[in-house]
């Protein structure tokens, strides 16, 4: 803390804090622009924007809720596939795998990570919607067929395809995050277990019930991105606003419908109405990253106290 | 370190709190003022809207450079809504649309605007059926009872009625339709609300058509729409001429109101304009679905050059007049090798008039 007034140290303050308040004013001036241009649906339909279930521009009624609905579900499907498939590979990764195995496939699941989303959309069209329709849904809709979530219209286009993308594309950022939190779990809890006289199997317990709160922090990253995505998802959802039971039906996403519609939508109420859908889903992945970073930050500090 | 940055961080507080009012207030940036010509001799001319005619449009700005080195006409594809925003705002020279302006867009913009027609389009129906070899017949009712989900098998009766000899298989029809706002989707939409009733009242004409409940399945642009009924059996779709005709997709031939089947095609699009003609409204914004005429492609529409008829740069508005002058005289022989179809020559007549309006400065800027 010498020479805190000299001229160099106070243009590198105002440098960095400038830069640091220009973060939190494109939030607000991004929030703020959102909530003026929705005004105008915001007060013309209130919360009934929210819960309404019919979407028809021509016929000006706006509810939102085919899209919320189809955003939390894709979601949530891609969730239920993504999760346990992340936990395997990440406790394979840290726990199982000698290094030299382990390299290379940890590799791979990151390269997933960056494979832009048209092409997953592409695979999605041309690989995915064929099999669900020949295969998967053929076989779901045969012997499960009495459940109202495997009946409908199957098409291979639809709720179910647009999950099962997603999940493909949020494993290999769950599978990262979990890694991380395993690998921070300090080994002294691993040899503790196996003097105890644990097996593989029970030691693995130990680790995991230790790492559960990065765990869902790393679930809840990805749910944030699977929210989030546009291009893969309205290839292969379908794009039609409705609520259905059945996974095989189409559905829409927030940013989806937002991506299709945006550049033709002149002025006017319908403008309005994307945009508040557009506020929705800002606000909710706004939460579901800032609760993701809560449940990180938990872990890691305790990690770091008794570690340290 | 804390007693240093807490001052500052109530200055972000404020800062942060004064941009979100100032964003409330609902004050718009952007500069409503067009930069003139570019120096150095070149005039640039900036249009931008339908995507539709975006191949077409290259075209004629790279053959209209070629003979006026001293123009370069730059046109981006942004969609034909944004085009009619982009001319609204005056951020460029010229906008163009497959769907003429409404009533309320034409209320909302500070002068008037002339409709140019520049080169007409079609919306092609196509399916996928393996089993049915000749082209599909489709009639305007059981086009808009399929889309409306009444009609629910392939081998429905009505569909047999107009191909007895197509093998249509007893499978559920899939519709597929944009689920992005389009001037396709105005163009059929338009087409359909004229020829049935129900459709006016539950659909109608719109950029967004909304499917009533449970039937078919939306797809963002003409090439979402053709790969989901490419991949996806007893799907059918609509899709632009073009595009069709680029990519060899099946396409159905359509009762036109003279009672034929006809094929699309560029020369039964121009005739569905020709057909339409006696019916012309002063301004030339006007449909020409359903056309009168014999061998009129019933589905077709007109693409419109926008432009202000005052314009505020006297050499530039010449420049871009010159250029609208081209494009709807010795640019129509670009249309037909890339699919579209060439304006009429006697609605060509009535473009000359529009353009003979163009003014700056009080004086006309051709005569």
């Amino acid at each position: 803390m010498v020479n805190t007034n000299s001229l160099g140290d106070k243009l590198f303050r105002t440098a960095l804090l400038i830069a640091a308040a220009l973060i939190l004013i494109i939030v607000a001036a991004m929030i703020g622009m959102m909530i003026s241009n929705s005004m105008p649906t915001i007060e013309r339909f209130g919360l009934g924007f929210l819960v309404g279930r019919e979407w028809n521009p021509a016929m000006e009624s706006y509810g939102a809720l085919p899209f919320i609905y189809g955003t939390v579900m894709s979601s949530l499907i891609a969730l239920i596939i993504a999760v346990p498939i992340s936990i395997g590979i990440a406790v394979f990764l840290t726990e199982q795998a000698p290094r030299r195995i382990a390299r290379p496939i940890a590799f791979v699941v990151e390269l997933l990570a960056a494979i832009p989303s048209v092409v997953y959309g592409l695979w999605g069209i041309f690989v995915l919607a064929p099999f669900i329709r020949e295969y998967l849904g053929a076989f779901l809709q045969d012997n499960f067929g009495f459940l109202p979530i495997f009946q409908g219209r199957l098409t291979g286009i639809g709720m179910l395809t647009g999950g099962m993308i997603l999940a493909i594309m949020v494993t290999p950022i769950i599978t990262a995050v979990i890694r991380d939190v395993l690998e921070a779990v300090p080994d002294t809890q691993r040899e503790a277990a196996l003097a105890l006289g644990a097996t593989k199997w029970e030691m693995t317990k130990v680790v995991l019930i230790n790492a559960v709160s990065g765990i869902a922090g790393a679930v809840v990253l990805g749910l944030g991105r699977a929210l989030g995505e546009t291009m893969a998802v309205t290839m292969v959802i379908g794009n039609t606003p409705q609520i259905s039971a059945s996974l095989f039906e189409p559905a829409y996403t927030i940013a989806s419908v937002l991506a299709s519609n945006f550049a033709d939508a002149t002025g006017g109420i319908y403008l309005s109405a994307l945009i508040e859908i557009g506020l929705i889903l800002f606000l909710v992945t706004f939460v579901v990253n800032g609760l993701a970073k809560v449940l990180v930050a938990t872990v890691t500090r305790r990690e770091g106290r008794s570690a340290g | 370190m804390t007693t240093i940055l807490k001052p500052n961080f109530y200055k972000i507080t404020l800062l942060t709190i004064a941009v979100v009012l100032s964003a409330c207030s609902g004050q718009r940036m952007g500069n409503p003022d067009n930069p003139g010509p570019g120096t150095g001799g070149t005039t640039a001319l900036q249009g931008s809207g339908s995507t539709f005619v975006k191949p077409l449009m290259d075209k004629w700005t790279s053959e209209y450079g070629k003979a006026h080195p001293n123009i370069r006409a730059d046109y981006q594809s942004t969609g034909s809504g944004a085009g009619i925003k982009a001319i609204q705002s005056q951020t460029v020279d010229f906008g163009a649309t497959d769907a003429a302006m409404t009533e309320e867009e034409i209320a909302a913009s500070t002068s008037e605007i002339l409709h140019i027609p520049v080169v007409l389009g079609a919306v092609v129906l196509t399916y996928n059926l393996d089993s049915v070899k000749e082209p599909l017949r489709l009639s305007p009712q059981v086009i808009a009872d399929i889309f409306l989900g009444k009609i629910k098998k392939w081998d429905d009766p009505r569909i047999k009625a107009d191909n007895p000899t197509a093998a249509l298989p007893p499978n559920d029809i899939t519709p597929v339709y944009r689920s992005d706002g389009s001037g396709t989707s105005d163009v059929i939409t338009d087409f359909l609300s004229k020829v049935s009733p129900e459709w006016k009242e539950k659909v109608g004409r719109t950029k967004n058509p909304q499917l009533p409940q449970g039937v078919g399945m939306g797809a963002k642009g003409n090439e979402g729409v053709m790969g989901q009924v490419r991949q996806t059996p007893n799907t059918i779709g609509y899709v632009e001429l073009t595009f069709a005709k680029a990519n060899n997709l099946p396409s159905a031939l359509v009762k036109n109101a003279a009672g034929n089947f006809i094929e699309p095609s560029p020369e039964t699009v121009t005739s569905a304009a020709s057909g339409m003609l006696s019916a012309a409204p002063a301004d030339l914004r006007m449909q020409i679905t359903n056309s009168a005429g014999a061998d009129a492609y019933p589905i077709s529409g007109i693409v419109y050059a926008l432009v202000y008829k005052d314009q505020r740069d006297t050499a530039k508005g010449k420049e871009l007049v010159d250029f609208l002058w081209w494009v709807t005289h010795e640019g129509q022989a670009f249309a037909k090798p890339l699919h579209y179809a060439p304006v009429p020559t006697d609605l060509v007549q009535l473009a000359e008039g529009k353009l003979k309006m163009m003014m700056a400065e009080g004086k006309p800027l051709r005569q």
